[in-house]
């Protein structure tokens, strides 16, 4: 009877064995390859405190030209437009000037690093239903198992700092780019693909002929939603050393102050809500050729 | 006799799990039901031979699922056969490795598609460059030649325009001209102009036959449509279930039709427009009274036949040779088949 009222769970000795040999194990690990690791991610390091170094150092007005310019490059909308330089504009006028170019080098950055190693696994995964069955699962966890539980490890690993900071937004940023270049790929039209084979193109002249190109409304969605998740990711990243608006926001959180973590928050919104239009605009642009559509 | 471009000599394509281990039982004679119910395979194209004449428009015809559209995609392997050999210009295809047949897919034959398989984000003229610019063609050349396509196929003016902009008929011309443009010496069309609407069929038959004549290309059509086999070939082959049932010019698929499948076929036709007076004159010694040319059609030749003397006229070559003679009655008896 008590064997069916009480799981037989390993008993606790056993079990605090275990976990004590994985954290030993661990920081066996981290000790041997802490350094190497430290020293692989450097010039990302160096990077991130050159692009803040800019941001920080340029005059705001220029900021603020360039944050026009970037905006209507992108949505070619005055709407969209004025409403960036209108939000950085009260952004600056609340004093959070400088932590919110900090948080525009992170997220920039992560961005930038989701990319270059997103798109190419997006593209890995597309060519094989094997690669997709055991990317799959991973990008899963990433994207479910709690941050703080990642955090640790990375702690462990790197300690306090930018580049645990960034490596944890990056974790948490990565899945929808790589799923959605998977996604993009495979939608590509197969009469489109059958045509450029029987003309003789070759597997890199279909993949950045006709795939990717034909993919890249999807592959934008998935950097917008990439952009989306590294900016919610601000103020976890903030409890392991990284500088920005999500700073403010946890000081609110222990202090109760509820101005200063409205202000931040939703400076963190405006930021979220121009990186979107900008980049979704944008991505609509990449679809122009469909315009005149269902003509037969 | 012209030469004989492209060869297919016994070919088997058999989709499922383990098509090899069923191919010696297809050899064997199994038949395409019993593969599918015993041994859940399908027979898609079943010991089909056929030599494809340089120059000229081979059509193979048959209803969807006869394994047409398979049988044009083995020629330049978009599809790998089971068993048999392709041969272009006496090259085997199948033993050609991925950097030969590339360039086979380059230079030597280009395809023309059902759904077009235009490339919806390039713009027309870039399209038509399209395999000018897989070839590694520089750019200025690529443009000069897919401009002249463009004008061929009587598109000036559209070359600016994205595919999704124009037509279903427009757009074929696209895929026609971008066919054209590399210069092959083999056109593969698949069902080209079966998703056109009549009257632009007619038109694209026309523009096909004009090209033609001066470009002599080898052309395989396939199609389902007998009135487009008849206009466009000068060679048909008719398939069913994946294997060859009659092969012949437009003459002996009408009049001699090999079974009553194709018999069905050629029923509905209208024979006074296809059946020549070659096909039916019965050698004499020699002739007087009026004569005609031996590719004329019945259509036209009846009047002359009615109010010829005995209602019979002699037939002649294009060197004005004597072939043989026609009766009015041999006329009627064939139009009525």
């Amino acid at each position: 009877m008590e064997f069916l009222m009480e799981f037989p769970a390993l008993g606790r000795r056993t079990l605090s064995g275990m976990k004590q040999a994985v954290d030993e194990a661990f920081k066996a690990f981290s000790r041997t390859y802490g350094e190497a690791l430290e020293n692989f991610f450097d010039p990302l390091l160096q990077f991130l405190i050159w692009l803040e170094k800019l941001l920080l150092a340029a005059p705001w007005p220029i900021i603020l030209v360039i944050v026009g310019a970037l905006s209507w490059l992108g949505s070619r909308s005055w709407k969209v437009t004025i409403g960036a330089v209108a939000a950085f504009v009260v952004i600056g006028i609340f004093d959070m000037w400088e932590d919110t170019m900090a948080t525009l080098a992170i997220i920039s950055v992560a961005t930038l690093v989701c990319i270059v190693v997103g798109i190419p696994l997006g593209v890995l995964m597309s060519r094989s239903d094997r690669t997709q069955g055991i990317i799959t699962p991973i990008l899963d966890v990433m994207q479910t198992i709690p941050s703080f539980v990642y955090l640790i490890p990375v702690v462990m690993l790197l300690g306090i700092g930018k580049v645990p900071g960034l490596l944890a937004v990056c974790i948490y940023a990565l899945p929808p780019i790589v799923r959605l270049t998977n996604l993009g790929i495979r939608l590509v039209d197969k009469d489109v693909l059958e045509a450029a084979d029987a003309f003789g193109a070759s597997p890199r002249q279909k993949l950045l002929g006709v795939q990717v190109p034909l993919a890249l409304p999807n592959i934008f969605a998935g950097i917008n939603q990439t952009i989306m998740m590294a900016l919610s990711m601000v103020v976890i990243a903030s409890m392991i050393g990284v500088k920005g608006l999500g700073v403010p926001v946890l000081r609110a959180i222990s202090n109760q102050y509820l101005a200063l973590g409205l202000m931040n928050g939703l400076a963190i919104v405006a930021l979220a809500i121009i990186f979107d239009r900008v980049t979704q605009s944008y991505g609509k642009r990449l679809q122009a050729y469909r315009q005149g559509h269902g003509n037969d | 006799m012209t030469e004989t471009k492209v060869s297919i000599k016994n070919l088997y394509k058999i989709f499922g799990k383990s098509p090899e281990k069923m191919l010696p039982l297809v050899q064997k004679g199994l038949s395409k039901s019993d593969l599918l119910d015993q041994h859940n395979h399908v027979l898609g194209i079943d010991n089909v031979s056929l030599e494809i004449p340089e120059k000229q428009i081979q059509v193979v015809m048959g209803l969807s699922g006869s394994g047409k559209s398979t049988l044009i995609r083995h020629i330049n392997r978009l599809i790998e056969p089971t068993g048999g050999e392709i041969l272009i210009d006496g090259e085997d295809v199948l033993a050609m490795s991925e950097t030969q047949l590339r360039e086979l897919r380059r230079k030597k034959t280009s395809m023309v598609f059902q759904k077009f398989g235009l490339l919806p984000h390039r713009r027309i003229g870039e399209n038509v460059a399209y395999g000018l610019n897989i070839q590694g063609v520089p750019e200025d050349e690529a443009n000069k030649r897919a401009r002249h396509w463009i004008d061929r196929v009587g598109l000036t003016g559209y070359e600016d325009h994205y595919p999704g902009q124009l037509s279903g008929g427009m757009q074929q011309r696209v895929g026609l001209a971008r066919a054209l443009a590399t210069d092959a010496e083999i056109l593969l069309m698949d069902e080209a102009f079966s998703a056109l609407d009549p009257l632009i069929r007619f038109d694209m038959q026309s523009i096909l036959l004009e090209l033609q004549e001066e470009l002599h290309k080898t052309i395989i059509f396939i199609t389902h449509d007998l009135d487009e086999a008849l206009r466009l070939g000068e060679n048909i082959a008719i398939l069913r279930d994946g294997s060859m049932i009659q092969q012949g010019d437009a003459q002996e698929i009408v009049l001699k039709p090999a079974d009553d499948y194709i018999a069905d076929f050629t029923k509905d036709i209208n024979r006074a427009k296809v059946i020549q007076l070659r096909a039916l004159a019965k050698p004499v010694a020699n002739f007087d009274g009026p004569t005609l040319r031996g590719a004329t059609v019945l259509d036209e030749a009846l009047s002359t036949l009615a109010q010829a003397p005995d209602q019979t006229v002699g037939v002649v070559n294009k060197a004005g040779e004597l072939l043989g003679a026609v009766t009015l009655k041999d006329a009627i008896e064939a139009l009525h088949g």
